[in-house]
């Protein structure tokens, strides 16, 4: 079995208790939270009521095993339910309003922090002791400050007092969104400052780890001899130690994946920004369930995804995961 | 506060196995540094809440007491309801780290128990530990803590300690299992075996000593996650708002627009504290790493003689290679994971057939 069948299956599985300990929250808290929570929203339809009775418990509807089964076929059809404070819009479809913003946002400045923060880090790992390294304490104050922290600083510096930046939200207010270019435009001149969040505050763990990976690699006997032969530096550095030297810094990328995410939600929310980590807070603390347990589903599936994805450059990378799919 | 020394003491018996004099003048700067940042924090906060100028929680009803900037009476200023921000921030302090220390003590504890367990049993019981790891590693902890944490009706202390360690351990689970592979096939714990210890015994007196340094870095990294987690928690009003840790703080100079009315005093120095105490627990991570990997220390070391970076000579690798086979069924559960790829049965094949390429 290739290497990326194995990964495959192993993130079905991972879904799968994903999905589970989603069904299994509401009905493992102390109390009777969700009933108590649910006589909040006297306005609801009876036929709403019935769907939430299978995402959170609510009232009978038979077995344990029957409701996780309507709960289970509810999901695969993309069905999770109704958002009791947005009533009567569907999860799916704020969720599909909010989605594509995210991954773009966050999913760009992400993989702009990773490339840089590699680079610098094979710089730093290559030259250590030279200069960069005397940045790395900076840079470790950089990552340890709160992503909202920083962005809020950031909106007040560059958005409220010097203008250079918009104020938060996705795009300026009146433009209608759709193909065109000034709504393009001003999208992406929104996404400047949160995107430079994300970065400044994420470069500096890719980098320390690549560093650090790369002296280790710096120091076998492949590089040195590759040296000895009398090659040109920069075929060292590239071919011989990086190449090397980026396995872990990838295997990383993708676990790491889970952490930036979760620090860029909450940076949504500062900015305002239309994304899922902004509906996720107001969801919250408006008491939604529905919509947050979505939201929650989503993010897990996406970043799933994005771990298959490295599997695939890992695989284009490593030539161990293709020789297993050809010796096995 | 009784937990920090033990943080200490950790950091210490690591430095101190080479038994030499002067272990602080051997120890990596950036321990050095992590250790005195780290330690000025434990100090403010046992020190802190005993010396508060006023009551935290005090509203001062006089509208000539709202947001006042610094002053001799007030050193850090005052909320918008009057309220000393000095004194909640040396309050705040020790809440926020007291919950980080007490997540880090919790989920370190699991983490060490799945990991030594796993290694141990083996076979099919240390596959589905390890699936269970790498499932929750895998999936994004903040949003699962603010969906379970927003479902208690009173967001106590207790129930986010208990959610934050109970999402916190898989990473230390890893690499403590990882280690605890490798030392279990050395010969002293054969010896042992042989002698007839009992496996508790084994585990705690040969095994867990050995993993000392890992086991400090794991225990650094899940406090580093437990602080970012409740300030994040808290900032979007998921914990208790009537006790003033840090993260609260921060919620409420938010909430009333601290920063666009020019309140700086009250938001600047939670945010700047939350982030000096992960500052010294990153650096505490890297000098643990420099004293596990000396080829790390070493880079700090290196001398430069005309313009080039000359390394010290090469110390004995000390990487662990994992000569277990794996049979069965643990063996078909393990080749899903990642991890599979450094097997070095699989490095060995590759070995034997020294890649064409290379010689061209």
């Amino acid at each position: 079995m290739p290497f990326i069948v194995r990964r495959l299956i192993f993130y079905v599985v991972a879904a799968w208790v994903a999905l589970t300990v989603n069904f299994f929250i509401p009905r493992l808290v102390p109390g009777n939270a969700v009933e108590a929570i649910m006589s909040k929203f006297p306005d609801l339809q009876p036929s709403a009521y019935r769907a939430l009775e299978a995402l959170l418990g609510v009232g009978k509807g038979g077995s344990i095993w029957h409701q996780y089964w309507a709960y289970l076929v509810d999901v695969s059809h993309l069905d999770l339910g109704t958002s009791v404070s947005e009533y009567p819009a569907q999860v799916s479809t704020l969720l599909g309003q909010t989605l594509p913003w995210t991954i773009i946002l966050v999913g760009t400045a992400t993989v702009i922090a990773f490339l840089i923060g590699t680079v610098l880090g094979i710089a730093a790992g290559w030259r250590y002791g030279g200069g960069l390294d005397r940045l790395l304490p900076g840079l470790m104050f950089l990552q340890a400050i709160p992503y909202f922290f920083f962005a809020l600083i950031l909106l007040e510096v560059f958005a409220e007092t010097f203008h250079v930046f918009p104020i938060g939200q996705g795009y300026g207010q009146g433009l209608i969104p759709g193909w065109h270019w000034a709504f393009i435009g001003s999208a992406i001149d929104h996404s400047l400052l949160p995107a430079l969040t994300i970065v400044l505050t994420s470069i500096a763990g890719w980098m320390l780890q690549m560093r650090n990976v790369m002296i280790t690699t710096v120091g076998e006997d492949y590089v040195i001899a590759a040296q000895a032969k009398g090659l040109p530096n920069h075929r060292v550095v590239f071919t011989y130690a990086a190449r090397n030297a980026i396995l872990p810094q990838l295997q990383g990328f993708g676990l790491a994946l889970g952490f930036v995410v979760s620090g860029a939600l909450i940076m949504e929310y500062v900015f305002s920004y239309p994304g899922i980590g902004a509906l996720l807070v107001s969801a919250v603390t408006s008491n939604d369930y529905p919509l947050a347990q979505g939201i929650f589903l989503v993010i897990t599936f996406a970043v799933l995804l994005a771990n298959l994805i490295v599997d695939l450059v890992i695989v284009f990378v490593d030539p161990r995961a293709r020789a297993r799919g050809a010796t096995r | 506060m009784t937990v920090a020394p033990a943080m200490t003491t950790e950091l210490t018996a690591v430095t101190q196995e080479p038994a030499q004099p002067g272990w602080w003048r051997r120890m990596p700067t950036n321990a050095k540094a992590g250790v005195a940042l780290f330690g000025f924090f434990v100090l403010t906060a046992i020190i802190g809440p005993l010396v508060t100028p006023y009551d935290p929680g005090y509203q001062n009803p006089s509208p000539k007491a709202s947001m006042n900037s610094p002053s001799a009476a007030h050193l850090l200023g005052t909320t918008q309801s009057g309220q000393d921000v000095l004194s909640q921030l040396l309050v705040g302090i020790r809440l926020t780290l007291e919950l980080g220390i007490l997540v880090g003590v919790v989920a370190t504890a699991l983490a060490v128990i799945v990991g030594v367990t796993a290694a141990f049993l083996g076979g099919f019981w240390d596959e589905l530990l390890s699936l269970l790891t790498n499932v929750f590693l895998v999936i994004p902890a903040l949003p699962l803590l603010i969906v379970v944490l927003g479902y208690f009706p009173n967001k106590g202390e207790l129930p986010t300690i208990l959610v934050l360690a109970g999402l916190g351990w898989p990473w230390g689970a890893r690499v403590i299992r990882a280690q605890t592979l490798a030392i279990r096939n050395r010969d002293f714990v054969a010896a042992s075996q042989e002698t007839g210890e009992r496996t508790w015994r084994i585990i705690f007196v040969e095994i867990v000593p050995n993993e000392v340094s890992l086991i400090a870095a794991s225990f650094v990294n899940t406090v580093l996650y437990a602080i970012g987690a409740s300030v994040a928690l808290a900032f979007i009003g998921v914990a208790d708002l009537n006790s003033w840790s840090l993260g609260t703080m921060l919620y409420w100079a938010q909430s009333q627009q601290a920063l666009q009315l020019g309140a700086w005093w009250w938001f600047v120095p939670p945010g700047l504290a939350v982030a000096l105490i992960g500052t010294a627990l990153v650096l505490l991570n890297t000098g643990i790493d420099e004293i596990g990997n000396p080829r790390l220390r070493d880079a700090t070391s290196a001398s430069r003689i005309a313009g080039r970076w000359l390394k010290p000579a090469d110390p004995t690798p000390v990487l662990s290679e994992i000569w277990q086979r794996r049979p069965g069924l643990a063996g078909f559960l393990h080749s899903f994971s990642r991890s599979s790829l450094l097997d070095t049965e699989l490095n060995k094949e590759l070995l034997d057939k020294p890649e064409a390429g290379e010689r061209r």
